[in-house]
């Protein structure tokens, strides 16, 4: 029996019990549809989480002080005071791979205009910081060299905190603020970030020269951290390997000690994002698999019932001629095209339930070739799998009995 | 003329539990092309295992069985598949046609499983064959939509397809009224005119008259065989029944 006719059989085989065929299908369809929906909205939202981070820069190389250790006692890495302004200037000199640094200094504090105030945290930078952070001045101006060395009073503010202290749609440059009872001049504002990846508001920040906020607010010597850009973002990998061995020298560390600092990338930051994300998106789709093994097992049901029911046919296409293998292939075929529409129907169906979810999660859902292509490969296998076991009972059946069955 | 079947010393034992039942205990058996041929016996006499066996659906226990000159005990099964598909042809009590699919389908099937047939020369010879029993302006009825007698053509046609060397019938008017029966047996009457060999069981001795010889089962032996000297004719006999138009109720 050749294959158009093994087709055409086995459609109307299928087409006689339409409303079974579809019931069996349902399974497929409903596995599929979730492993599709599930995966397109995993993907979505980490190209989404993806975009998010590459905005802030991928090529930024971070260093930020390690965790302290004091006799087996583990402490935070906030206070420590590893990391020096020298830091900075030996990664610009010796660094060949970093084109761009500025320390980090932190300080949180109370900001008041007239009678408004809000709490916020004050980032004390060199003026490389915005592009290193991709960080866009709107209006006014970023600070200058002279301003830094002579730890001027002036800021430059993101939008949440303009909105704070001035209400929307105003433009405080020039005005005059108070930080920690410090009278600091704006000189610019920010244009909005918007929210990260993981929820943070990018706008709620002040920008001021570190000298200012390392001497004048807060009094200490050390930097938080060290913000710096490579060459490209290719070379991040090599720009990190470079600034760890710099600042090992520099700190004057043996092999054997551990680093007192800790050199990340952004790249770095967004594969482990990416992973958990991947994480997540596996045992979603994992989890929608089942359904599809489920809807498998719905189709080995349905083709046992079917062998049985058609017992006497299949003794009848034994009776003129029909081998083993032929009945084989007849159920095998059935079982298969079950599978593989339910395949097509649940990809259509799957698709509308991503966009659906894309809309309400207001992440666009992302289907991807692979999955769609997986999809039609796994339900091809179910077929065949689930579709076997029936098939060889069917092809096993000894002609007289069969056609002797009522 | 050629022997169609040799069968000799012929065994066939069914285990059923711990009982051995011996179905068949030592049949010899020559039939030759052209012949026209009932096998009777009451039930449980071997008749129908013994029709299993010619069709090769059952093999037998021991002894040997040759179909147009070929050993079918040493064969393989789908060898043995390949040899019911080119030789031979079946006709059950029940009819067998497949539900839904027409009548002109249900004909083509057989060849369906020869791969040698083109589909074009698979519908010709189905029109042919159903031309043959009488049944061309029914070919795109579904199966369901035919009388009993109807579906009993349909499936002499089916047999006759696949021009065979032999055509086997169960009981073929098992489930017909008389006037039904006996044109179904002008139809095998016709047919082995025509040169077919035509093998068939029944328990009706009416019905067994209609053939050339006949061969008695009992206790799993064959008991009488012997040439029908009183032969009827069908269409004859037709002729005197008084004529009833049930058949044509789907008109």
């Amino acid at each position: 029996m050749n294959y158009s006719n093994l087709f055409r059989i086995a459609i109307r085989a299928l087409v006689r019990n339409k409303l079974r065929a579809f019931l069996t299908m349902l399974g497929i369809i409903i596995g599929v549809a979730s492993v599709i929906a599930m995966l397109a909205i995993g993907e979505g939202s980490k190209q989404r989480m993806r975009k998010e981070i590459s905005s802030m820069g991928t090529n930024m190389v971070m260093v930020v002080p390690n965790m302290v250790r004091i006799d087996g006692v583990t402490l935070g890495n906030q206070n420590s005071m590893a990391l020096k302004y020298s830091d900075v200037v030996t990664i610009r000199n010796e660094a060949a791979n970093i084109t761009m640094v500025s320390p980090e200094v932190r300080a949180n504090g109370q900001v008041i205009y007239g009678n408004q105030n809000t709490q916020t945290t004050i980032y004390g930078v060199s003026d490389e910081y915005l592009s290193i952070r991709k960080l866009e001045v709107q209006s006014g101006r970023s600070f200058n060299e002279n301003e830094i060395k002579g730890m001027s009073k002036v800021c430059i503010l993101g939008q949440t905190v303009v909105e704070n202290l001035f209400g929307a749609g105003v433009d405080p440059v020039g005005l005059s603020i108070r930080i920690k009872k410090l009278p600091f001049v704006i000189i610019g504002t920010l244009k909005t970030k918007g929210e990260n990846g993981m929820g943070q508001d990018q706008d709620d920040l002040i920008l001021a020269p570190y000298t200012t906020v390392q001497r004048r607010l807060i009094a200490i010597d050390y930097i938080n951290g060290i913000y710096a850009s490579a060459i490209s973002e290719e070379k991040s990998a090599v720009a990190i390997a470079e600034v760890d061995e710099v600042l090992r020298r520099t700190h004057k560390l043996k092999e054997t000690q551990e680093s007192d600092f800790r050199v990340m990338s952004q790249s770095e930051i967004l594969e482990t994002l990416s992973s958990i994300s991947d994480i997540m998106t596996y045992l979603l789709g994992a989890i929608a698999g089942i359904s599809l093994l489920v809807g498998g097992i719905g189709i080995m049901n349905i083709m046992f019932v079917s062998v049985t029911e058609r017992t006497r046919e299949i003794g009848l296409r034994m009776s003129v001629g029909g081998r083993s293998r032929d009945i084989m292939k007849q159920f095998l075929a059935e079982s298969i095209i079950l599978s593989i529409l339910g395949g097509i129907l649940g990809i259509i169906f799957g698709y509308l339930l991503s966009k659906l979810a894309g809309s309400l999660m207001s992440s666009e859902a992302i289907i991807k070739t692979q999955s769609v292509v997986l999809a039609f490969i796994v339900c091809f296998v179910i077929g065949v799998f689930f579709g076997w076991y029936p098939a060889r009972k069917a092809s096993n059946l000894n002609p007289i009995d069969a056609l002797r069955y009522e | 003329m050629n022997t169609i079947i040799e069968i000799r010393n012929l065994r066939k034992d069914y285990h059923v539990g711990e009982v051995t039942v011996h179905a068949l205990r030592g049949v010899d058996l020559k039939i030759t092309e052209g012949e026209f041929v009932a096998i009777m016996g009451a039930s449980g006499s071997g008749k129908s295992t013994m029709l299993n066996i010619i069709g090769c659906l059952d093999k037998p226990t021991s002894g040997d069985y040759l179909l147009d000159g070929i050993n079918v005990n040493t064969m393989g099964k789908d060898a043995i598949a390949k040899l019911r598909n080119n030789k031979l042809g079946f006709v059950f009590q029940a009819y067998n046609l497949l539900a839904r699919t027409t009548a002109l389908e249900n004909v083509e099937l057989p060849l369906f499983y020869n791969p040698i047939v083109k589909a074009k020369e698979r519908k010709e010879a189905a029109i042919t064959a159903l031309e043959t029993v009488g049944l061309a302006d029914r070919m795109h009825h579904m199966s369901n939509q035919l009388s009993g007698g109807q579906q009993q053509r349909v499936a002499i046609a089916r047999s006759l397809i696949n021009n065979p060397v032999l055509i086997l019938a169960d009981e073929p008017t098992g489930n017909l009224d008389t006037r039904t029966s006996f044109e179904i047996m002008e139809l095998f009457q016709d047919l082995n005119e025509k040169g077919r060999t035509i093998v068939y069981v029944t328990h009706e001795p009416d019905i067994a008259k209609f053939a050339s010889r006949n061969i008695v089962f009992r206790d799993g032996k064959i008991t009488r065989e012997s040439m029908v000297t009183d032969r009827q004719n069908a269409r004859e006999i037709l002729k005197t029944l008084p004529v009833e138009s049930v058949e044509e109720f789907d008109k």
